[in-house]
């Protein structure tokens, strides 16, 4: 097993590996308990042209990095992605949780697939695809996975854009006069 | 024939959108030769109810009793991951005393899982005598929970910033009472759980998953535990009180000295973490120190400080069947900007395939099950025998299971 880096020391080695390509990077120390014990998220926002060595870099620091899931949403001109990673698990007070928003433009809203690194991240990365609109270049299998086959095509239920599905929500509550 | 080949829309059953038990229908698609299954599809969503679409049009405290609606089972760590997660967006700190309050109520809601685990587990060999058994003691966990806040089920015990009720001290014999009967039992449990002939023959070298399996698809909870790999969200990186108490991470080899990582382990792993959980909930009574249970109790007024908070945060809780995780976006506004829910099942189900990849249909119930996830996901199985294609519904599958058993009794 590698060394195991403070969380300085790993948003260090990933400015020192990418550079300007980090946007930026913030440690968020949490406490809990009587004890005061710190809990530790590291939140970095990185260009989409480096992100798949992100996930390489990564996985140096820990052979398998679980992937808990992937949050997106619409910010108007962009989707974001956010990555929940977690690192350093199996010894008591020591992991450390790495979230690493990427920015697509709606105009190429497309990623890289990381299902041959982290083979669990498959459905996650399905569900960016048909609640988000985005593309997942290389994903092993393209296919709708919670929205049912019948569901309109072209319609993105977390876009806040005219994708969106707010044509399609029926408000019970307003009555016609 | 592909596994791909044979998705058939109107082969997917749709439970819901409102079941009280049922949280997640999934439909696997079997590719079978003979009794062999050569391969699984797996579809989900057939009851996705767009609960986070919903909750980005409510104000942070509706959507704890949105969240509690996520699942009958874990109706206390949906709304709690999301305070957690609220919580440090807005930089509220919650009371010591809050803090051990949430860890009593996460431990009994385990308690109360797993038994009901436990129950359907035997169910689906056709031990049904166990499963009367298992639900009775689970009925006084369920008495509890009623006693500690005041329902059953939906237990609307969470608020942002602490608990909505205290445990005081004339409440203690109650608990402890209820403790003991469980101590009392566990050893029956134990007893038929792990030395029962048939649990046995079931159970050893069925379902495997090994643990680069469970790591590299991400598995989480009993399910990766079982598998040897140690991740626990309540010591890896402990929220709450967990971090003062005194425990460590179940996996099978504690009682056996090995991991063979098959539904026998999980059995294992899920057992001995009942026993966790009372050992925990005894320690936070003894450790448990005065002061207030929730760090502001006026709503409007708490309201109107998540109303000016700005940032993104995530809830981590190991739920019973593993980590539930939470994230939020706020925005200085009412409702949050992004809400994203992932529940342990999400991640449990990609090990369904290597699992049940060369067991035998029969063995198709207890495999799913021994993940615990809803149990509607076996509710329709469309099966391909010699490229012939029918539908295996529920009972039909639980009859082969219960066939199985008497077989190997014989």
């Amino acid at each position: 097993m590698t060394k195991q880096l403070t969380p300085e020391g790993i948003v260090k080695s990933f400015k020192d590996e990418f550079e300007t390509k980090i946007k930026y990077a913030r440690i968020e120390k949490h406490i809990a308990g009587t004890k005061k014990n710190e809990l530790i998220h590291i939140w970095m926002s990185v260009d989409r042209s480096v992100f798949k060595n992100v996930v390489k870099h990564i996985m140096t620091l820990e052979e398998y990095p679980h992937l808990a899931v992937t949050s997106g949403y619409d910010t108007g001109k962009t989707i974001e992605l956010v990555y929940h990673f977690s690192i350093y698990f199996g010894v008591r007070y020591r992991e450390i949780s790495l979230n690493i928003t990427v920015e697509l433009p709606k105009s190429n809203p497309t990623i890289e697939t990381i299902t041959d690194l982290i083979p669990g991240a498959l459905i996650t990365e399905q569900e960016k695809q048909e609640m988000l609109g985005i593309k997942v270049k290389g994903i092993p299998k393209d296919k709708r996975v919670f929205i049912s086959d019948d569901f309109p095509k072209g319609v993105y239920p977390w876009r806040k854009d005219e994708t969106g599905p707010e044509k399609m929500v029926r408000n019970l509550h307003e009555v016609k006069k | 024939m592909t596994p791909e080949a044979t998705t058939k829309t109107t082969y997917q059953l749709p439970i819901g959108p409102i079941h009280p038990a049922l949280k997640e229908p999934v439909a696997f698609e079997f590719e079978i030769d003979g009794e062999r299954i050569v391969d699984v599809n797996v579809s989900l969503g057939q009851v996705h109810r767009s609960v986070e679409w919903a909750g980005m049009r409510r104000n942070p405290i509706q959507i704890l009793y949105l969240a509690e609606r996520i699942c009958g089972i874990c109706s206390y760590c949906h709304p709690m991951a999301f305070a957690l997660a609220v919580e440090r967006v807005a930089g509220i700190e919650v009371p010591e005393r809050a803090d051990y309050l949430r860890v009593i109520q996460a431990e009994l809601e385990r308690i109360c899982s797993h038994i009901l685990w436990a129950g359907v587990a035997a169910h689906e060999i056709g031990f049904d005598s166990v499963l009367f058994l298992t639900w009775q003691i689970r009925e006084k966990a369920l008495d509890l929970t009623e006693y500690l806040t005041g329902n059953r089920v939906t237990k609307a015990i969470t608020m942002i910033g602490g608990v909505r009720r205290d445990v005081t001290k004339d409440m203690v014999p109650k608990v402890t009472e209820t403790l003991n009967y469980f101590k009392d039992n566990f050893e029956k449990l134990r007893h038929i759980f792990l030395d029962d002939k048939t649990f046995k023959m079931r159970s050893q070298g069925v379902g495997i998953l090994t643990k680069e399996d469970a790591l590299r698809l991400c598995a989480c909870g009993p399910t990766t535990r079982a598998s040897g790999v140690k991740k626990d969200v309540r010591l890896d990186q402990p929220y709450f009180a967990f971090g003062d108490l005194d425990f460590d991470y179940v996996t099978p080899d504690v009682l056996t000295g090995e991991v063979n990582g098959d539904v026998y382990d999980r059995i294992i792993v899920r057992l001995l973490e009942v026993k966790q959980s009372i050992d925990l909930i005894e320690q936070c009574l003894d450790k448990m120190p005065a002061g207030d249970i929730a760090s502001e109790p006026k709503i409007p007024k708490l309201l109107a400080t998540l109303k000016k908070a700005k940032g993104e945060g995530i809830g981590r809780m190991e739920a019973p069947r593993g980590e539930v995780f939470h994230y939020v976006k706020l925005d200085e506004n009412e409702c949050p900007y992004s809400w994203k829910v992932r529940a342990p099942t999400y991640n449990n189900v990609m090990p369904w395939i290597p699992m049940l990849r060369g067991e035998q249909i029969a063995d198709i119930p207890i495999v799913a099950a021994s993940t615990d996830p809803c149990m509607s996901c076996t509710n329709r199985v469309a099966v391909v025998d010699n490229g012939k294609k029918y539908v295996l519904d529920k009972e039909e599958l639980h009859r082969l299971s219960v066939e199985k058993t008497r077989r190997l009794m014989a």
